[in-house]
């Protein structure tokens, strides 16, 4: 991958991202303070955020790509590799773990048949770990896709997964 | 008057994000009886009076913070941040506040905005909320939909823009300085300090960052004064908190309860003691980055300054129980991998010493640990911890509960040293 964009690489995003990436730079002081919430906008369209679509925001925003893939790195909610069309969020935080959810989530590696970081077969689930859901009182917790799943147990979850 | 006004809205009533229904609970009254009535400085004269204290976890005086931010010269923008990122370990107090009741963080944040002369604020919430930035989302839609919020509120000369950041990930975006660079579209890597945000925060400009739980007690506090914020306290500090437990308790939970409630009130009475089969060999008191306390510290009254003198801090208030059937050693390297996990990478004890810490705890729990193992452990906590070493507060915080640890469970680890594996079997 170059470090620097390429012209016309803006061109690869649709208009409708580039509308929306440019309401966000309006109310900015700059335009590279734009540059989480323009990941977030083509990465909700897209599903990730590929070299291409990394190449294009940087043009855009006026930054080099080797600074905008810093900070889509950095962050954990921005995918750099393709995911399955849910992603599941387990969180591995302590309390969860003294109500045995590291047991739990070996039923579910081993259930979906990937560790963290993989994609199911058929593409449905990406396992990735989190910190703290914030759910602690029903502890284990997961998130699957923008749902909340606790109280979870190596029993229900196969319900939920199936 | 309630005793409970943080959760006056939501306990009982299953709480409500409607617009007219928390107006008809005296819900914005606070703001129309202050906005364009009451002299910005006597706000802030009264809330140095009811002496609040951040509620995120550094307890810092909230009036004394706010007092930091210069005069208002020129239109420059001058920012309120709302620090809805929780994601402390343990911790699961704000988004109780925020699902069930967000008109009352957006309240406290207009008559703060108003007393610190911002005109621009954001909640900074974490991506994974997604039914509290709906409803904040929509409380906002509603009191701009009443004057409340925007250009002019109320008829006054103060306006003020309400915006909800959704964060893409990372616990070190609670730090504020990290938060603020996040703000900005960059890594979330803490600033040095000085210059506080307060002088030169977002953009440069002069910014005040605050815990979602200490922005709703500011309506209250303004609604009925300092003298009655005061009276709620049982101890030295004023006003209630949220309390939590999780873990193997009856009853895990989170309640509002007066600042200085002991502990033992906290885990017998309201959390319903420990789950039957369990006993309780210690606890952090709030959050991961607080230092163990064990049984012996059960009469403790809740609340900053005690709870600092029995060798930990409040933190956020919620605890983690660990049970006798839970490995300390498993806990604490469990802590140590978020910890790792979680650093920015940009101070080197952080990101080097962390990573070796949790290796060091890794082969301990998995019965490979050799007897120098305690002495690498106790030395790298003791330079991690150390104060200065880094830009922000997250590798001592890391060190917390290691260091406390290795004092109360220190006959765990040469178990598992000695006997060459975990003694705690966990049924599958």
């Amino acid at each position: 991958m170059s470090n620097i964009a390429t012209d016309n690489a803006v061109d690869f995003l649709t208009a409708q991202e580039v509308t929306e990436i440019e309401s966000e730079i309006s109310h900015l002081p700059n335009r590279p303070s734009a540059a989480i919430d323009a990941l977030k906008i083509v990465q909700s369209y897209r599903g990730w955020i590929s070299d291409e679509s990394l190449n294009a925001i940087a043009e855009m925003l006026g930054m080099s790509v080797a600074e905008l893939d810093g900070i889509a790195t950095f962050y954990n909610l921005i995918y750099r590799q393709p995911v399955g069309d849910k992603v599941i969020l387990y969180c591995d935080s302590v309390s969860c773990w003294l109500m045995d959810g590291d047991v739990v989530c070996e039923k579910i590696k081993q259930k979906l048949g990937v560790d963290y970081g993989g994609t199911t077969a058929d593409n449905k689930y990406t396992l990735l770990p989190v910190t703290c859901l914030g759910d602690c009182d029903h502890a284990p917790a997961m998130m699957v896709g923008d749902e909340l799943h606790h109280d979870l147990t190596t029993d229900n979850i196969e319900g939920l997964l199936s | 008057m309630t005793d409970k006004p943080l959760t006056q809205n939501i306990i009982g009533f299953a709480g409500h994000t409607d617009f007219d229904r928390y107006e008809s609970r005296g819900g914005y009254a606070a703001v129309r009886k202050t906005v364009g009535r009451t002299d910005p400085d006597a706000v802030l004269e009264l809330l140095k009076e009811a002496n609040l204290r951040g509620r995120g976890g550094a307890g810092f005086p909230t009036g004394m913070k706010w007092s930091f931010v210069p005069k208002k010269e020129g239109n420059g923008h001058r920012y309120l941040v709302a620090n809805a990122d929780e994601m402390e370990p343990g911790t699961f107090k704000d988004r109780l506040l925020m699902e069930k009741d967000p008109h009352q963080l957006i309240e406290g944040m207009i008559l703060s905005a108003y007393t610190i002369s911002a005109d621009v604020g954001y909640i900074f919430i974490r991506g994974e909320y997604h039914v509290a930035i709906a409803r904040l989302q929509e409380a906002i839609n509603a009191a701009a939909a009443s004057g409340l919020l925007g250009e002019h509120i109320l008829g006054s000369a103060f306006s003020f823009q309400l915006h909800v950041h959704v964060s893409a990930g990372r616990y070190i975006c609670g730090e504020e300085t990290a938060l603020l660079n996040s703000l900005e579209g960059k890594r979330a890597i803490p600033r040095a300090k000085p210059p506080f945000p307060q002088v030169s925060g977002l953009w440069g400009r002069p910014t005040i960052v605050n815990n979602v739980e200490t922005l709703c007690n500011v309506t209250h506090i303004v609604a009925h004064g300092a003298d009655w914020f005061k009276s709620l306290g049982l101890g030295v500090d004023g006003g209630t908190k949220l309390f939590g437990a999780s873990g193997r308790v009856a009853r895990p939970g989170c309640w509002e309860l007066p600042m200085g409630t002991p502990i033992r009130e906290i885990l017998e009475e309201h959390a319903g003691g420990m789950a039957e089969g369990y006993q309780l060999k210690g606890f952090l008191p709030g959050g991961a980055s607080t230092d163990f306390l064990t049984p012996d510290h059960l009469d403790i009254p809740m609340e900053y300054e005690t709870v600092q003198q029995a060798g930990s801090r409040m933190g956020t208030g919620t605890m983690i129980i660990l049970d006798d059937r839970s490995c300390a050693v498993g806990m604490i390297a469990n802590l140590a991998k978020f910890f790792a996990r979680e650093s920015c990478g940009f101070c080197t004890p952080c990101r080097e010493g962390l990573p070796w810490v949790q290796e060091v705890l890794d082969r301990i729990e998995a019965g490979n640990g050799e007897p120098d193992d305690l002495d690498v452990l106790e030395r790298q906590a003791q330079f991690i911890g150390a104060i200065g070493n880094t830009h922000c507060a997250h590798a001592p915080g890391a060190m917390e509960p290691l260091t406390s640890g290795l004092r109360y469970f220190r006959d765990e680890f040469i178990t598992h040293i000695e006997g060459k594996a975990c003694p705690y079997q966990r049924e599958v």
